[in-house]
């Protein structure tokens, strides 16, 4: 029993850095900056910012699909390797994560501007230049981009830990690679899918960088609007609201995909 | 009954140059219960895997009703497999496990729903239809991997040791159950195992193994009664084997001493390897003994003693009903029937001298073995 603690310093942590703060921003959402009164109207503001909040979780959604569609197969080819292969390509896999997040970025700016790599090039051969960049096209790729590892890991580590008689009993009974994926594999890796798409929608649908360098103010996201409200506009209690509300709209996102894909015993939940 | 229906020829098997399978020459019957015997290593699960489709011999022929199958992936073969500790699919029911193949197979789903039905009684396990397989018990789990196999009604069942995981009682009567279904179905059974005692009781035909070679086919009685080489004595039972000398056909010389038995074909005065079983030996007083010696340890075994007594050095292992007590010295007596003949083999002098017996060896035997195939299992490296 003296086990239990062990845990009290991560218990203490958490009430320090994550309750207490829920609770602030809590306390933000619901009273007004000036008098310091409880009220309703920061969060009645919130329908000022519906298209933005969409927009948000739409680009997020996309990236997450993306991400998905880029990522299986990769997180499978790796698992198919011998042990040796399999370690360097994940590490491989994990590389641009050892490098800044913001530099990653920067780096997509300089190839997609209307001076950038592709367009100098493609003037090159006489083709005008593309409007790359600021476009929600260039923030989902930035977001794929980014995201992507965060994908392959947990798939990764789910199809690896299928065990490999279950595809033989399947071809026992009477599958083709085909069925042996659409029947077993597919199926055992919904776990890895789940927890992939969560930590790949979680960080897209609140960042706020990337569509600063590669959007437009076309392309603003909920999560630059928070940060205005902090940095610039100086209105916390706007800012506290709409994070309540991010917040919320996660949650409902991840316990609809739960739900979705049945209550699996393995599924991530945050 | 007889008609033959898989054939291997000359199979060998090698994985980065080390032989597991040597030139294996087997052919299996229709609706016959063969059994493959041997220890850990000695190629068994490899030969069920090649039946199966899920490894190519790197050379030899694989022969299914004449035709050669080498080629024919495990999906195109009308063989189902009961895998080691049973591969049930941990995402569906118990239902659908069972109805995977037929739906693969697509039936309709009353024919579906009519076959699963009489599979769900013939293993007993009406009212599991929507059970999680993680939720049923080890002998349960066992016998839906047999209905999902055996559902599809194949010509062949490879079943790769079915009952390992299992506790001693529930695997008894899997044992008589899983003769039940093979004899009620009229299907073809390869049973891999290394418990012989499981292989004696439920085989038409036992093929004992060793280091991928196969040692002997015969019925349980002939590799019980007539072991052909040392290897095969000691694996399957209990064996005493002393050097002898056949003197002519029908007499042996053992410890100087001359016994009638009934075995011939050797050459005069040809060295051989003499199996005597611990439950043949009568035990009677020492001057009345074709042997005498002394009682050096005696274990109760519940329906006999084990017994171990020395003759001039050389310990037996003697099965006796009658209790003897350490230290006193008696004699024993040989019938014809009860001495059996081998030719020398490569085998001979490594087994059957009890000197090291201890009251636990046999225990002690046993988990070796299976921690050995347990480990060995996921990579199925045998």
């Amino acid at each position: 029993m003296k086990n239990k603690f062990l845990a009290g310093p991560y218990l203490v942590w958490m009430a320090l850095f994550t309750i207490i703060p829920l609770v602030i921003v809590l306390y933000f959402a619901l009273t007004d900056s000036v008098t310091g009164r409880f009220t309703l109207s920061n969060l009645a503001a919130m329908k000022d910012y519906l298209p933005i909040f969409l927009r948000s979780i739409w680009l997020a959604a996309i990236s997450s699909i993306i991400c998905l569609i880029l990522g299986y197969p990769v997180a499978w080819c790796i698992a198919q390797t011998g042990p040796k292969v399999q370690r360097f390509l994940y590490m491989l896999v994990m590389l641009p994560m050892c490098i800044s997040f913001l530099l990653r970025t920067l780096a997509w700016v300089a190839i997609l501007e209307d001076t950038g790599m592709i367009n100098s090039l493609l003037g090159r051969i006489g083709i005008s230049p593309l409007p790359l960049i600021r476009t929600n096209g260039a923030v989902i790729l930035g977001m794929v981009y980014n995201y992507l590892p965060y994908m392959i890991m947990p798939l990764y580590t789910v199809i690896i830990k299928i065990d490999p008689r279950l595809v033989e009993a399947a071809q026992d009974l009477g599958c083709d690679h085909a069925q042996v994926f659409g029947k077993v594999t597919l199926p055992l890796s919904v776990p890895g899918i789940v927890s992939g798409i969560t930590m790949v929608f979680v960080p897209a649908v609140s960042t706020f960088y990337i569509s600063q360098k590669l959007g437009s103010s076309g392309t603003t996201l909920i999560g630059d609007v928070i940060e205005s409200q902090f940095k610039t506009a100086y209105n916390p209690n706007l800012g506290a609201a709409m994070s309540l509300v991010l917040m919320i709209l996660i949650f409902i996102c991840i316990g609809l995909m739960n739900r979705f894909t049945g209550d699996d015993d393995e599924v991530m939940t945050l | 009954m007889s008609k033959e229906l898989i054939r291997l020829v000359d199979c060998c098997m090698a994985y980065d140059g080390e032989q597991v399978l040597d030139n294996l020459n087997l052919y299996i019957n229709d609706s016959e219960f063969l059994t493959l015997l041997g220890p850990s290593g000695c190629g068994k699960t490899t030969t069920l895997r090649i039946i199966g489709g899920f490894q190519k011999p790197t050379s030899g022929t694989v022969l299914f009703n004449g035709v050669r199958i080498n080629d024919v992936p495990p999906h195109k073969r009308h063989i189902n497999t009961v895998f080691q500790r049973y591969a049930l699919f941990p995402h569906l029911d118990v239902y659908d496990n069972i109805a995977f193949g037929l739906r693969i197979a697509k039936l309709s789903e009353t024919e579906i729903s009519s076959r699963v039905g009489e599979m769900l009684r013939t293993i007993g396990l009406v009212g599991f239809e929507e059970r999680k397989v993680s939720s049923l018990s080890g002998g349960q789990m066992q016998r839906v991997a047999i209905a999902r196999a055996l559902v599809n009604r194949p010509n062949v069942l490879l079943l790769d040791e079915p009952l390992g995981a299992l506790d001693l009682r529930l695997r008894k009567d899997m044992q008589v159950e899983l003769k039940r279904i093979q004899q009620q179905m009229g299907i073809t059974f390869v049973y891999v195992t290394h418990d012989q005692e499981e292989a004696l009781t439920m085989s038409d035909t036992v093929v004992v193994m060793d280091k991928g070679v196969i040692q002997q086919i015969g019925t349980p009685e002939d590799i019980y009664n007539e072991p052909k080489n040392a290897f095969v004595a000691d694996f399957i039972g209990e064996s005493n084997i002393i050097e002898g000398v056949m003197l002519q056909d029908r007499l042996v010389e053992l410890f100087g001493r001359k016994f009638p038995c009934v075995d011939s074909g050797f050459a005069p005065r040809e060295p051989v390897d003499v199996v005597i079983r611990p439950e043949d030996v009568d035990i009677v007083p020492a001057d009345a003994g074709h042997l005498c010696g002394t009682v050096t340890g005696i274990t109760f075994k519940g329906v006999h003693y084990d017994i171990i007594v020395d003759f001039s050095g050389f310990k037996w292992l003697i099965q006796t009903t009658d209790f003897h007590p350490v230290g006193s010295y008696i004699g024993i007596r040989l019938g014809p029937e009860d001495i059996h003949v081998m030719k020398k083999s490569k085998y001979s002098g490594m087994f059957g001298d009890y000197s090291s017996y201890s009251a636990e060896y046999d225990e002690i035997g046993d988990s070796e073995l299976e921690t050995a195939e347990s480990e060995e299992a996921p990579g199925y490296e045998e």
